[in-house]
């Protein structure tokens, strides 16, 4: 079909769930993306948040910027609270002590909350199998408290406890791979996701919320703050992410690996890397070596896809 | 009526949650407190009880659980001890801060290092400061009677505070004791279900747990320090309501042969029981001494203790807990504190003892409250005595 951007966008409901008024930094991809989820999300959802920026930017007391039931309360508890609130609303609905209808459980936490502070509670919500979606908004470090590294941050960032030195160039170790932590998990759902690909974010959201048990988004959220690059590229940034296989988008389907895209052909990688401040310290060798991981991972993934 | 019944403490316990048809239960073991979520565990197997049962990974997923739970609603109950209590340690102010009404049993241990197993009150004393209500109780009747208070505590829309009910570790939760069992209809008279003010739920949103910038903040805790001090008599009326329908009483603070005493020994949780023995036999033996038990630590009862003690000249100090480097056992301290800035009061002598497990016998308190009147006499050289250390 012709103009099918323009046609799909007429799809998207104008009804926004995370409203304006909140203090993100400008050009900030993780709260487009929180906004673009939250639109999928539709009303009958409870929001549990874990701490990090979206939480702070958007929670200031009296101020709300969600027209969902929400709650924030830790760190790395935010799959936890969420196991208690999918079972309150199941028991008290056995009991009738609540109506009977679909209400969904949404937990949301930064990289850090997910891969690093948290894991330990997604996992143990994973395996109970709890029926709730969790969805990472990654910008790659812990944004919130300064732009300090997490085991997302990617090799060679620097960040302001992997700061790039004389004898250091940045993070020294590669990107911990949470989406293949999920799949571990044997769960039902889990797919990577973009803001630069609102239409594919929006359906993933959905398909993870109607899935039955866990289900798990993984988002990369571009932070001009933390990446150092200029606040009106990251749309395009999030694109180059994937074109260059650096962010490479799929879901995993009950074990089964779908791209939902592949370039005709990879983006170099310094192409990506060179428009963020974050990296300009690195050398050609450390951006070869980080080509060639690229690459690789890249490779792997599309065999598993077949 | 209930009927009496010989039951292990934990068990009493767990079937008390049960009376209360708890809705949804977070469990993780630690000994001594496994008894309690085993059996609730077979309730819900069995269907004697409705309820999810929710086998969480750590403690702090426990009580993060019991967050969500509660905040959507449901009535909440987890157990722990010790290290367990330690692990919850930063959710246990979120709970409580954001006014959920959680239940937890806590069958009180030490704390590692080195590792412990075993009963003392230093994990209570490590949390004593994180806005729960915290109830001691002494035997296995009260433990049974307190759980289902402290649901109607809890949830009571003057209150909507997470309740904490301590006991022994092993030497409550595992012993057993004739227990009068209330039935299911006097739980459900004295128990109403949970009215929900302000719940998780689309059909009104709301936020739950925004952050709070100076400006707010201060206020935010005024108002939860409010709500705790309003809860004293809410408790109070709660207890009395009680005894009207199950006929046992149960006070702030309890005196046992204080009239007329001028010298007093304090306890709090089941060493209790043991303590009263001593104060017999020393009585019977012609020495002035009676004893005071405190059930209710937070809020603390200070009209209640400054009146039992207000005649007494002497006030002998048990603490299963060492506030290390510090003024010797966390509740002397506070009950010099209670009584800093009264005209008359009594001279407070500080002991610590009955750590990790080690038992107070009744010639133990013997001892602790015939030295505890020498040391009055002459003054007590150091902050706080430690009984029975083996040289
Ligand atoms: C137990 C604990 N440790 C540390 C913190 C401080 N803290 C708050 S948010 C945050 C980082 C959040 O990073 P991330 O999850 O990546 O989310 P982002 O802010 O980048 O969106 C940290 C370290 C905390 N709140 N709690
Ligand atoms: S620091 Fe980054 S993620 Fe956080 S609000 Fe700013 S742009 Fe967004």
């Amino acid at each position: 079909m012709q103009n099918l951007g323009v046609y799909a966008s007429r799809l998207v409901t104008k009804e926004e769930n995370f409203v304006p008024g909140h203090r993100a930094c400008i050009g900030c991809g993780e709260a487009l993306a929180v906004r673009l989820a939250a639109k999928a999300f539709g009303k009958n959802t409870i929001v549990v948040n874990a701490t990090g920026c979206m939480e702070i930017v958007a929670s200031q007391l009296p101020y709300t910027s969600w027209k969902l039931p929400w709650i924030h309360t830790l760190f790395e508890n935010s799959a936890a609270v969420a196991s208690g609130v999918e079972s309150a609303l199941k028991v008290q609905m056995r009991k009738g002590k609540i109506p009977q209808e679909d209400i969904k459980t949404v937990a949301i936490g930064g990289d850090g909350a997910t891969v690093d502070i948290g894991l330990q509670a997604i996992s143990g919500a994973f395996e109970r199998g709890h029926d709730f979606l969790y969805i990472c908004f990654d910008n790659e470090a812990y944004m919130n408290t300064g732009i300090q590294r997490s085991s997302a941050t990617p090799f060679g960032a620097s960040t302001t406890t992997s700061p790039a030195g004389r004898a250091k160039a940045g993070q020294m170790s590669w990107k911990k791979n949470m989406p293949e932590i999920a799949v571990a998990h044997n769960i039902p759902y889990v797919a990577t996701a973009c803001p630069s690909y609102p239409f594919d974010l929006i359906e993933k959201v959905k398909k993870g919320l109607a899935t039955k048990g866990p289900a798990y988004i993984h988002v990369l959220s571009v932070c001009p703050t933390g990446w150092r690059c200029d606040t009106e590229i990251s749309i395009m940034l999030g694109r180059l992410a994937t074109e260059t296989g650096v962010f490479p988008l799929y879901e995993v389907e009950n074990g089964k690996y779908k791209m939902s895209l592949v370039p005709e052909k990879l983006k170099p990688v310094k192409d990506y890397l060179k428009l963020q401040r974050r990296f300009r310290h690195l050398k050609p060798d450390a951006i070869e070596a980080i080509q060639s991981r690229v690459t690789e991972e890249y490779e792997k993934l599309l065999e598993k896809a077949v | 009526m209930g009927k009496r019944v010989g039951v292990e403490v934990s068990i009493a316990l767990a079937d008390a949650v049960k009376l209360a048809d708890a809705d949804v239960i977070a469990a993780y073991p630690i000994t001594p407190q496994t008894h309690i979520v085993e059996h609730l565990a077979e309730l819900v197997a069995e269907g004697e009880l409705d309820a999810e049962y929710i086998p969480v990974e750590s403690e702090h997923s426990a009580l993060s659980a019991c967050l969500g739970s509660a905040a959507a609603g449901a009535r909440t109950f987890t157990a722990t001890a010790g290290q367990g209590l330690e692990l919850m340690h930063e959710v246990l102010y979120v709970a409580s801060g954001m006014r959920l009404p959680i239940i937890m049993a806590v069958a009180n241990r030490a704390l590692s290092s080195p590792l412990s197993v075993w009963g003392d009150h230093s994990d209570a004393m490590a949390v004593r400061d994180t806005g729960w209500i915290q109830i001691f109780t002494e035997n296995g009747q009260e433990v049974v009677d307190q759980i289902i208070c402290a649901f109607r505590i809890a949830e009571d829309p003057n209150v909507l505070l997470p309740v904490m009910v301590h006991l022994d570790g092993f030497n409550l939760s595992h012993v057993i004791e004739p227990i009068e069992m209330p039935t299911e209809e006097e739980v459900c008279d004295f128990l109403p279900v949970r009215r929900n003010p302000l719940t998780l739920h689309p059909s009104k949103p709301v936020a739950m747990g925004d952050f709070a910038p100076p400006v707010v903040y201060t206020e935010a805790k005024w108002a939860q320090e409010q709500a705790m001090m309003a809860v004293k008599p809410t408790i109070l009326d709660i207890w009395d309501d009680f005894a009207k329908k199950f006929g046992r009483e149960y006070k702030p603070v309890e005196c046992y042969k204080c009239d007329g005493a001028k010298n007093l020994l304090f306890t709090m949780g089941s060493f209790s029981e043991t303590a009263m023995t001593a104060v017999d036999k020393l009585r019977d033996a012609g020495v002035d001494i009676g004893l005071i038990r405190l059930r209710l630590w937070r809020p603390f009862p200070f009209e209640e203790f400054r009146a039992a003690v207000k005649n007494a000249e002497t006030l002998l100090v048990l603490d299963r807990c060492i506030s290390s480097g510090g003024p010797g056992g966390p509740v002397a301290s506070e009950l010099k504190a209670a009584l800093y800035n009264e005209e008359k009061k009594p001279k407070v002598v500080s002991f610590v003892g009955g750590l990790g497990g080690r038992d107070i016998t009744v010639a133990g308190f013997e001892k602790i409250i015939l030295d505890g009147l020498e040391l009055a006499a002459k003054g007590q050289e150091r902050e706080y005595e430690i009984v029975g250390v083996r040289e």
